[in-house]
């Protein structure tokens, strides 16, 4: 079993797009999308949800109020400011509270618990390409997290395992921190999706960094490739000093838009166009990249 | 893993015995190299010289938001391997803490038996990875 | 006034508006731009100013003390982030996983982790004739985006006391980091585009400025492209759309060489002119 997964750096590149466009054609493919904070990939294949479970991250401290001593030792140390004291009452703020467990530690009445928070629910599900789809919906002010894309990949591959699936295609957390970490651990090939700005190349080059730490065989789609050729060519150059395979350059193209509005991916909705390209894309992946 | 007392005695003399350490998906040799270290879910530890292979459960890990690497990273410390089996090799966060130990990281193993990612390792087929790119 | 541009997506043209708003503003009026999308600030790109100012930015993290420390490991039972490490004789600290909450400092028994400065990144302060414009960077590694945004906000308090407008460019999303960045924020700007994704994106924004319970108005960019499910959702939830950003090519290239574009583009200016009109309106009854 292979895994693929696609990253950006940087938001709308366009990855969201390419992804779909790949999973309209890949054949053998479970989908796992991780973008957690941004989870749109289901506005695109219509998920049917088979399978649903409470996804559980971190901890935050409640007071016991019949317990509580008000002795406001809880407030005192908290660096977060996220005791709230009215009227002899004491309650945590759970926006503000970050889980550190100081105040549950020093209790002199033993008051505070820490307790694990439900931030989201994670799900498997049918999409109308036939294939499967694990993804995941987080609550208000909940962040994604390495744990929880590690979660969304294991559903896939449990479902590829289970249905003797050879591919899962990724479509990975954008920025640069523990998600994405977590998104290319694992992977067979990385697929980069970039765009010819100056925030487009320097997001690529920060990502790069942190994937060349992980030796998997990388490939480039460089999107929008003519609102600036001369920057376009500079992330050629870049990808070619990196050893990172052009896969190939898309021009600025309404499909892109026009096809999400619909509800469908670039391959369904216009197929002329697009599923050739796809397709090569998804065979060159898949039989020579990996 | 057979080998002769003798062949036992030379190796015990040239102090070519090692523990080695793989990230795996099970508990035995049959089970397959998790590509992942910090949130692989085994982590099997052969002991060369007793022909011993124990397996550490490392679930309660992969339940973590953050920092599953380094916390990885130091299970496979305090045994103290003088090698790494894995897939694609730790993250930035657990490699720096791996980088502290005397052990050499093979990667490239990802998905084969575990047996099989050993006899390819004493072969000498496998890639050496994990001092920083 | 402090008004925050936020978006459920990213490339939306948050950055865009948020350059455009304070460069035409900044035209009349003092204003201020901070960038507090610290993990990828882009919009000092399109700002030609003075560097007046550049800081490191520090947060506190356990530094070990190997000649107190008894290795009773309480510290490492303690942290609820995984940020402390025992590797046989060594306390390893993880700053990257580290809060801050200052817990095993303070309780360690024999005060073996002392709290000491860590760079969270840079602070650059810029002025360009009216315009006093913030932009935080995080150090490259560091990932918690929270205390740099908090730290920025304090620093320009003290230096924005005169401003009339303080742009706050948010990162994308409706992560902690945005609402680090929105809490004390007078009103929000959302920005988005005419499609599902932008649609589906823009409610969860719009639900998580609603939990913090302030006053909102929507920017539409790239109008033409997708359809009109976004106006219809803006109508029923009540939420006033304040301008309409047509989908013109010529935007995103002048947006790809670091340009502004309501000097070019009359529409566009039409539009930042009716967002800076509204605003007005509000700030004058404040």
């Amino acid at each position: 079993m292979k895994e693929i997964v696609i990253i950006s750096g940087k938001g709308g590149t366009g990855k969201t797009s390419v992804a779909a466009a790949l999973a309209s054609v890949a054949q053998n493919t479970v989908i796992a999308d991780c973008d957690v904070d941004a989870a749109d990939m289901h506005l695109i294949l219509k998920p049917k949800i088979k399978h649903s479970d409470n996804f559980y991250s971190g901890v935050k401290a409640k007071i016991e109020t019949r317990l509580c001593v008000s002795c406001g030792e809880c407030e005192r140390i908290c660096r977060f400011n996220a005791i709230i004291h009215t009227s002899g009452t004491y309650t945590v703020n759970l926006l503000d509270c970050e889980g550190c467990g100081y105040c549950y530690n020093i209790c002199p009445a033993g008051a505070i618990n820490l307790v694990e928070q439900l931030v989201g629910q994670y799900f498997l599900s049918d999409t109308k390409l036939g294939s499967k789809l694990a993804h995941a919906q987080l609550g208000i002010g909940a962040d994604n997290s390495g744990k929880l894309v590690a979660t969304v990949k294991k559903e896939a591959k449990i479902a590829a395992f289970r249905n003797q699936i050879d591919y899962i295609l990724v479509d990975g957390s954008p920025g640069i921190g523990c998600p994405v970490i977590s998104s290319l651990s694992g992977a067979d090939f990385v697929l980069l999706v970039t765009e010819p700005t100056r925030s487009g190349l320097c997001d690529l080059q920060r990502v790069w960094e942190l994937t060349t730490k992980f030796k998997i065989p990388a490939g480039c789609i460089i999107n929008k490739k003519d609102i600036n050729l001369p920057i376009s060519e500079e992330i050629t150059q870049y990808l070619q000093k990196n050893g990172i395979y052009l896969v190939c350059s898309l021009p600025y193209d309404n499909d892109f838009s026009q096809a999400i509005t619909t509800g469908q991916s670039l391959v369904e909705y216009n197929p002329s166009k697009w599923k050739k390209l796809f397709v090569n894309i998804w065979k060159t992946i898949t039989k020579e990249l990996i | 893993m057979e080998k002769t007392f003798c062949q036992h005695l030379e190796n015990y003399y040239k102090g070519a015995y090692m523990k080695i350490a793989f990230t795996s998906t099970g508990p035995g040799w049959d089970a397959k190299i998790d590509p992942r270290f910090g949130r692989t879910e085994f982590i099997l530890i052969y002991d060369e010289e007793k022909d011993e292979l124990t397996s550490i459960d490392n679930r309660n890990i992969v339940n973590i938001a953050h920092g599953a690497g380094p916390k990885t990273a130091q299970i496979i410390f305090d045994q103290a391997p003088q090698v790494l089996i894995t897939g694609n090799g730790p993250g930035g966060n657990a490699a720096g803490i791996l980088a502290r130990m005397n052990l050499k990281i093979f990667i490239g193993a990802a998905g084969m038996p575990i047996n099989e990612a050993y006899e390819d390792f004493k072969n000498n087929k496998l890639q050496q990875g994990g001092k920083d790119a | 006034m402090k008004v925050a541009i936020a978006s459920g997506k990213g490339g939306t043209g948050k950055t865009t508006l948020a350059v455009n708003l304070a460069l035409r503003t900044a035209e009349t009026m003092d204003v201020s731009l901070l960038d507090l999308d610290v993990e990828e600030p882009n919009s000092g790109i399109f700002i030609q100013g003075e560097q007046i100012e550049c800081q490191n930015i520090y947060r506190k993290v356990p530094i070990w003390k190997q000649e107190s420390c008894t290795l009773c490991g309480k510290c490492v039972n303690l942290c609820q982030f995984n940020a402390i490490l025992k590797l046989g004789d060594t306390i390893l600290v993880l700053p990257e996983l580290c809060h801050s909450c200052y817990a095993c400092s303070e309780l360690c028994p024999s005060s073996a982790l002392p709290m000491q400065n860590m760079v969270l990144g840079q602070l650059k302060h810029y002025r360009y004739g009216k315009l006093s414009f913030i932009e935080s960077k995080l150090e490259i590694g560091v990932e918690m985006a929270s205390p740099l945004i908090r730290q920025t906000l304090d620093f320009a308090k003290i230096i924005n006391s005169k401003v009339k407008y303080q742009f706050q460019d948010c990162s994308p999303g409706a992560s902690c980091a945005v609402i680090t960045a929105t809490k004390d924020a007078d009103f929000i700007l959302l920005v988005t585009e005419p499609t599902p994704f932008g649609l589906y994106d823009l409610n969860l924004a719009v639900e998580t400025m609603r939990h913090l319970g302030k006053p909102m108005a929507v920017v539409v960019n790239r109008v033409g492209i997708g359809n009109d499910e976004v106006f219809s959702y803006c109508e029923a939830q009540g939420l006033p759309v304040w301008a309409r950003f047509p989908n013109q090519r010529e935007i995103a290239e002048l947006y790809s060489r670091g340009e502004l574009v309501y000097s070019v583009v009359e529409a566009f200016c039409q539009g930042i002119d009716q967002i800076i009109s509204e605003l007005e309106n509000i700030r004058n009854k404040l």
